[in-house]
């Protein structure tokens, strides 16, 4: 227990989350969430506009979602958050007539769908997300008055409103199904207190039927749905809560729960009971007494077929049983009904034991969670391991994990890890003690993360300690995001490298590029020999430049031509790619890579040639891809200089040059060998025919097909090549011009 | 629809059923009806997981292609990206949803086979991380291909791993068994050879020892793991294959367990119609072990495929024929319920006969009879340090820049490198003919090991072929008695090294592994007490071989006659990052710039 002054707001509700959280909603809409030891965890808020309108009315509740809060403004508007760990807000819409808060109103979680049930004089209306309707319970008559109080069932399945006319109506809650309405207490003329309403079992086996419990001042009143009703007196002032299966009355001094004593143990512990399980009882007993009657009493229960039935309800009964010696006895009664069965399952009987001995350990007032077995089984073990971590029993939280052999992975584990978040705050302790100690109790039980208690520590501040922590975190990659978070960058990236996981190197990488210079980044990597590879292929993708001046500072030559020449294919001026190209050049010199640098030389050297082949003949290379002609070219003049005559003319046969075959007449010409030039004069196509015959010096062959083109430029041409000697040519040409300029 | 799966040793529909029961959790967390925006690379995958009735089933009702621009137009409440990691498609999905003007739109992405950190802060970046209300992964490693295979289907993997140390698919790799063991039970065995292996088996190890505590029940269905470096042996992906899966592969391109063949082969003649319009789709075939006769003879030598489908055509004629001989009304109702079953029979035998047909035009083609005559003077060791006139006639015929690197790089292996003169003149020939920006390709070529000069004046290959007994000469194609006929005479030096493996074991064979590149290893994996397997006598150990950086189809071929051989007592799975053959994995290797025009 903590006591604290409360330095803030005016609070208007207080409630506890389903985690144990309790929850202080102040007038303003903000919502304060402290630990079960009164330490502030977090805050949220309800809205903005709440903090000019305020809260006037708050509730907390509970839905299959999480925790709630609902809360209504001085505007008369609701609003909701169904689940405050994943908070949404959500404005109900306006409900007609409404001024103020309601005379009073419920939250009801019905079909995924949480919506507020509220009165308002002698209206009833539900609100949902999109509507605000009007509702009238059935068989509650308008006489009756309007509605004071309201109350739902712990399971959201059954309502009950009471009128200030003293009408008490019970029904279900999606308002179809109305089970009684009675007048309780004519007499009563002042309204209960509290309202609540809890489930019993009613005559009829297994079937459960609501009743209502309403406290007076000092009276506490149980209406059943048969108009019955029983009284029991109050000493002092209390507080009724509805549960599961009873209503829990809270006094200033002690608590108690209201519950229909359960079918089993009526059967059992009725005066004068027959039941199969009242006689193996009876005949235990006798057992022990060492009397003969014991026999009797199995007789008659075994003559009517009945002990499986009479050790089972003796094991049910046990489990609904508080005093720990009507258990003992029960149980014993089983254990001896069960020696006289051949076949029956023990599997009950196991469980039963072992859950007692839990609920007995856990309802000692040391601990303090009083539950019902029935509760026990809704809320399951993992919850009631969980609540104790949270009251910090941590070591009966163990005991019960191991006891009730539940994996490690869900259990211990589960409550070391809550030990240790909680170990690393102990501000008295020093950091290595701390340290320690969280390793040898933790060790490497499976699924404590070490990433999430350091991380914790780093939230407490202690740096020092959460790096310690770190290290014993088996996976690697975990510790990453941590150690980022704590400025530790160059360790954050050793980690990730080592734990394979490429995505986290470059998560990393990409932080330290952020974080630090370029100069200091580029050390760091290089030292990373993976991180450093991994970053390449990143800038070969997304930052070219980067990539060169990584190749640079490494020295790389090979990787920086081969830069260069990727470079080089992107130019579209030639001038530029001459100049890439060259650069490629050097690098591949540096490497020592000497084919590769006497390669891209013979690259450009033809790039050239090609350009002035371009410019000089016209038509050619332009309009080819210079993939294709490079080659061809590169061939042609390599087989002319060897003067590998027949290998050129093979080449020439082997396929349609792409380049077309005036390349292998000047190539031939250049080496001065106009006879195998000769050869492919008459394979040029018929624009490049004069071209080819001027090549070889044929002037009659270029005349001739000058005239055949009946084209004037290159009749020009031809005539410009000719000497005085070449009479009959220059005649035919001048001839042929005239009669083409006549036309 | 993939019962084929369930056939084999291991029944890997487990996986394949995992895999689905996960994307159709994820499509349940997307209330509401769908579009699916794909990574185009991933709808060839997926396929294999899931039909797009499993979709449609979920409220799939719109497919697109993802790329750049706005989406197209779709009533759907969802619309969710499936897509790799890769941030260049982080850019396209920002651009996506920025110019989406749908307001009440829902967007997820869903991230094969793995979230990235990276790519969420692009999104970021992008500004557009907020709109999406699911970021999930959906881890899809190994890929069910058939009842004993699987692959990542990463493409990528040798380039990445071996030119660009970029390891980034040996953690998937490691991520992929550690899924498997988990399905499988751990794997007690770990054998290996290679550096890419060595990393792939610390990391598991390192991923166990994370998980420490949480032991796995399962009876181990496998007994041993190996894993194989692709540059352990880079010989054999070169060689061209011939089997007839491997030539169908070699030929046409299998992708995905679909091949696209001519449709001239398969022109449906119906009597008394002129055949006149014929089909210019290509013909789509699905290539598994579901169909029955595909897998008698997908593993078979070529040239043993033709006497199997002509037995094959006389078994269905025969049952054909029965129906003269059925009688009686019991006997026409017997046979008629075969009927269904028969006639799938005779147009599965009609489909592989075309086939067949197709590839018998070509490898009885003198090129392709070359081209086999030469490689296989490499793998024997011909003259292996000279020039080869043939493939300067390649070149100077300018023939496909693959098929002279194939040549080239395999000369190279079989002469444990090429003196600088021979492979200075070869590199010239390349450039000269097929154009300058190939050096980046040969760059590569020779990075990866394919290519080198030779340094040691020792040519180590010979001893390996001799020991290994990579060359049989008398290959039995019909009747094979050895892995061999694979190649028809060459025995895959991966398929051999796991031979020897499981018997007689490594040890007599230290002298070559140490020739062969990187460590070789054995690791053991504890298993709980109790998981130890009490092995029955005569019953088969199972072994996982995984192929980091690609496997072909002669190889599994060649694993599979492993498997099947009377006295090997062993059975096979394989696995691999990407099925390959020599062109897809020389093209992955190549560096391709755009032709720029000035």
């Amino acid at each position: 227990m903590t006591l604290a002054s409360w330095k803030s707001g005016p609070v208007v509700q207080l409630g506890w989350t389903v985690s144990d959280e309790l929850l202080c909603i102040q007038e303003d809409g903000s919502v304060l969430i402290y630990d079960l030891f009164g330490s502030f965890k977090r805050h949220f808020s309800m809205g903005q506009e709440v903090v000019q309108t305020q809260v006037l009315e708050a509730k907390v509740f509970h839905s299959p979602y999480g925790t709630g809060v609902a809360i209504v403004t001085g505007s008369s508007r609701f609003t909701l958050a169904t689940n405050i760990d994943d908070l949404k807000l959500r404005r109900l819409p306006e409900v007609p007539g409404l001024q103020g808060k309601p005379s009073c109103w419920v939250v009801l979680t019905q079909d995924r769908q949480t919506k507020v049930l509220l009165s308002n004089g002698l209206d009833l209306y539900i609100v949902d997300n999109t509507s605000c309707t009007a509702v009238v319970p059935p068989g509650l008559s308008p006489q009756a008055g309007s509605v004071v109080h309201m109350s739902v069932s712990f399971s959201y399945k059954y309502l009950a409103l009471f009128t200030d006319s003293g009408h008490l109506w019970t029904g279900t809650s999606n308002l179809f199904t109305c089970l009684s309405v009675c007048l309780p207490v004519c007499l009563c003329i002042y309204q209960p207190l509290y309202l609540s309403l809890c489930l019993t079992r009613c005559r009829r086996p297994k079937s459960q039927q609501p009743s209502v419990v309403l406290m007076w001042d000092r009276l506490l009143l149980v209406a059943g749905v048969c108009n019955d009703t029983i009284q029991f007196p109050l000493e002092d002032p209390c507080v009724l809560i509805g549960e599961l299966d009873g209503v829990r009355i809270i006094s200033s001094t002690n608590q108690e729960l209201l519950q229909e004593v359960p079918l089993v143990c009526q059967d059992i512990f009725k005066i004068a009971s027959m039941a199969p399980g009242a006689l193996l009882l009876e005949a235990h007993r006798e057992y022990e007494k060492l009397s003969q009657k014991a026999d009797e009493y199995l007789r008659e229960i075994k003559e009517q077929s009945m002990l499986g039935e009479a050790v089972k309800q003796c094991v049910e009964a046990a489990g609904h049983e508080y005093d720990t010696n009507t258990q003992k006895s029960l149980m014993r009664a089983a254990s001896f009904g069960k020696c006289f069965l051949t076949d029956f399952s023990p599997d009950q009987f196991v469980s039963t034991c072992r859950e007692l001995r839990v609920l007995n350990s856990v309802r000692e007032s040391s601990v303090g969670l009083p539950l019902t077995h029935a509760q026990f089984k809704q809320m399951t073990v993992q919850v009631l391991i969980d609540r104790l971590v949270y009251r910090q029993f941590y070591p009966l939280a163990i005991e019960i994990c191991r006891y009730l052999k539940i994996p490690d992975y869900q259990g211990v584990s589960r409550v070391l890890k809550h030990w240790a978040s909680c170990k690393v705050q102990q501000k008295d302790l020093s950091d290595e003690a701390i340290a320690r100690a969280v390793c040898v109790k933790v060790g490497d039980s499976p699924g404590v993360s070490y990433s999430d208690i350091a991380a914790r520590a780093y939230e407490c501040g202690r740096t020092e300690l959460a790096i310690k922590l770190l290290d014993f975190e088996a996976r690697s990659g975990e510790q990453v995001p941590l150690l980022l978070k704590m400025k530790r960058s160059q360790l954050a990236l050793s980690k990730a490298v080592e734990s394979g996981d490429t995505d986290l190197v470059y998560t990393v990488v990409s932080y330290l590029k952020n974080e630090m210079n370029r100069g200091d980044f580029f050390m760091t990597l290089r030292n990373q020999p993976v991180a450093l590879s991994l970053y390449r292929q990143f800038c070969k993708l997304q930052e070219q430049e980067t990539l060169k001046d990584l190749y640079n500072q490494d020295d790389d030559h090979q990787e920086l031509a081969n830069y260069y020449v990727t470079a080089s294919y992107k130019e579209k001026r030639l001038e530029s790619r001459l100049s890439l190209l060259q650069s490629a050049v050097d690098e591949y010199n540096k490497a020592k890579n000497e084919f590769a640098a006497k390669a891209t030389e013979d690259e450009m050297r033809l790039l050239r040639f090609q350009r002035k082949l371009d410019d000089e003949k016209g038509a050619g290379l332009l309009g080819l891809s210079l993939q294709v002609g490079t080659g061809v070219v590169l061939v042609l003049k390599s087989l002319a200089e060897k003067e590998e005559w027949e290998e050129l003319e093979k080449f020439s046969k082997s396929k349609k040059s792409p380049i077309g075959y005036l390349a292998f007449v000047e190539v031939c010409m250049k080496c001065n060998n106009k006879y195998e030039a000769k050869k492919y004069v008459s394979k040029v196509t018929p624009e490049q025919k004069v071209k080819a015959h001027l090549a070889v010096s044929d002037l009659e062959g270029a005349a001739d097909a000058a005239i055949e083109r009946r084209n004037e430029a290159e009749m020009g041409a031809v005539l410009s090549r000719c000497s005085a000697s070449d009479r009959l040519v220059i005649d035919r040409l001048n001839r042929a011009r005239a009669g083409a300029a006549k036309k | 629809m993939a019962a084929h799966l369930s056939y084999g040793r291991v029944n890997l529909n487990i996986l394949r059923e995992a895999a689905r029961k996960e994307l159709r959790e994820f499509l349940d967390k997307c209330a509401g009806s769908k579009a699916i925006v794909w990574d185009e690379y991933l709808t060839g995958p997926f396929g294999l997981i899931a039909q797009y009735s499993l979709l449609k089933e979920h409220e799939v009702e719109k497919m697109f292609t993802l790329k750049s621009g706005r989406l197209p137009s779709a009533d759907v409440k969802n619309i969710i990206f499936f897509v790799r990691p890769r941030l260049e498609l982080m850019d396209i999905i920002a651009e996506n949803v920025f110019r989406c003007h749908h307001s009440s739109r829902d967007f997820h992405i869903l991230f094969v086979p793995r979230r990235s950190m990276l790519c969420e802060q692009r999104l970021k970046e992008q500004g557009v991380l907020g709109s999406f209300i699911n970021i999930d992964e959906y881890i899809l490693d190994l890929i069910p291909y058939d009842g004993d295979l699987l692959s990542m289907e990463y493409e990528s993997a040798f380039r990445e791993c071996y030119l660009e140390n970029d390891q980034t698919s040996l953690y998937h790799t490691a991520k992929g068994l550690m899924t498997l063991q988990a399905l499988y039970g751990t794997i007690p065995q770990i054998y290996g050879k290679g550096d890419c292996a060595r990393h792939v088996a610390n990391m598991m190890l390192r991923m166990k020892r994370e998980f420490a505590g949480t032991q796995n029940q399962i009876l181990p269905v496998f007994d041993t793991l190996l894993l194989l470096d692709r540059n352990v042996d880079l010989l054999t992906p070169l060689a061209t294959q011939l089997t007839y899966e491997g030539l169908i592969d070699e030929i046409y391109g299998i992708n995905n367990g679909y091949v696209k063949l001519p449709p001239e082969k398969f022109a449906q003649k119906k009597q008394g119609e002129a055949s006149k319009d014929l089909p210019t789709e290509p013909k789509k075939l699905q290539l598994n072990s579901a169909e029955e006769l595909y897998a008698e003879i997908r593993d078979k030598n070529f040239n043993a495929v033709g006497a199997a489908l002509s037995k094959k055509a006389k078994i269905i004629s025969a049952a054909f024929e029965e129906r003269h001989n059925a009688k009686t009304v019991g006997e026409i109702k017997q046979f008629v319920s075969q009927l269904p079953h028969m006639q799938a029979a005779r147009s599965s035998l009609a489909n592989h006969t075309s086939i067949a047909e197709l590839i018998k035009d070509i490898t009885t083609s003198e090129a392709f009879f070359d081209n086999l005559t030469v490689e296989q003077e490499f793998m024997t060791g011909v003259d292996t340090d000279k020039v080869n006139t043939y493939i300067e006639d390649c070149i100077a015929q300018k023939d496909p820049l693959i098929k002279i690197l194939r040549l080239v790089c395999m000369q190279s292996v079989c002469n444990n490198g090429l003196k600088q003169k021979v492979l200075d003149y070869y590199k010239r020939e390349i450039l000269q003919t097929y154009g300058y920006e190939h050096i980046l390709t040969l760059n590569n070529l020779e990075k990866g090991g394919l290519l080198k000069p030779q340094t040691s004046s020792r040519n180590n290959y010979p001893t390996i072929r001799k020991t290994l007994k990579l060359w049989m000469e008398d290959a039995n194609e019909q009747n094979p008695n050895d892995i061999s006929y694979v190649y028809s005479g060459y025995a895959p030096l991966s398929i051999r090294l796991t031979q020897v493996l499981a018997r007689p074991g490594w040890r007599s064979i230290e002298e070559v592994l140490k020739m062969l590149p990187g460590p070789h290893f054995e690791e053991r994996q504890q298993l709980p007490s109790g998981l130890h397997k009490k092995r029955q006598q005569g019953e088969n150990r199972t072994t996982l071989v995984f192929f980091l950086g690609g496997v072909t189809y002669a190889e599994i071929a060649a694993l599979r006659f492993l498997s099947q051989m009377e006295d090997s007592g062993m059975e096979y799975i394989i696995a691999t990052t990407k099925l390959v053959n020599g062109t897809t994995w020389i093209k992955s290797l190549m560096d391709r710039i755009p032709p720029s025009c000035f």
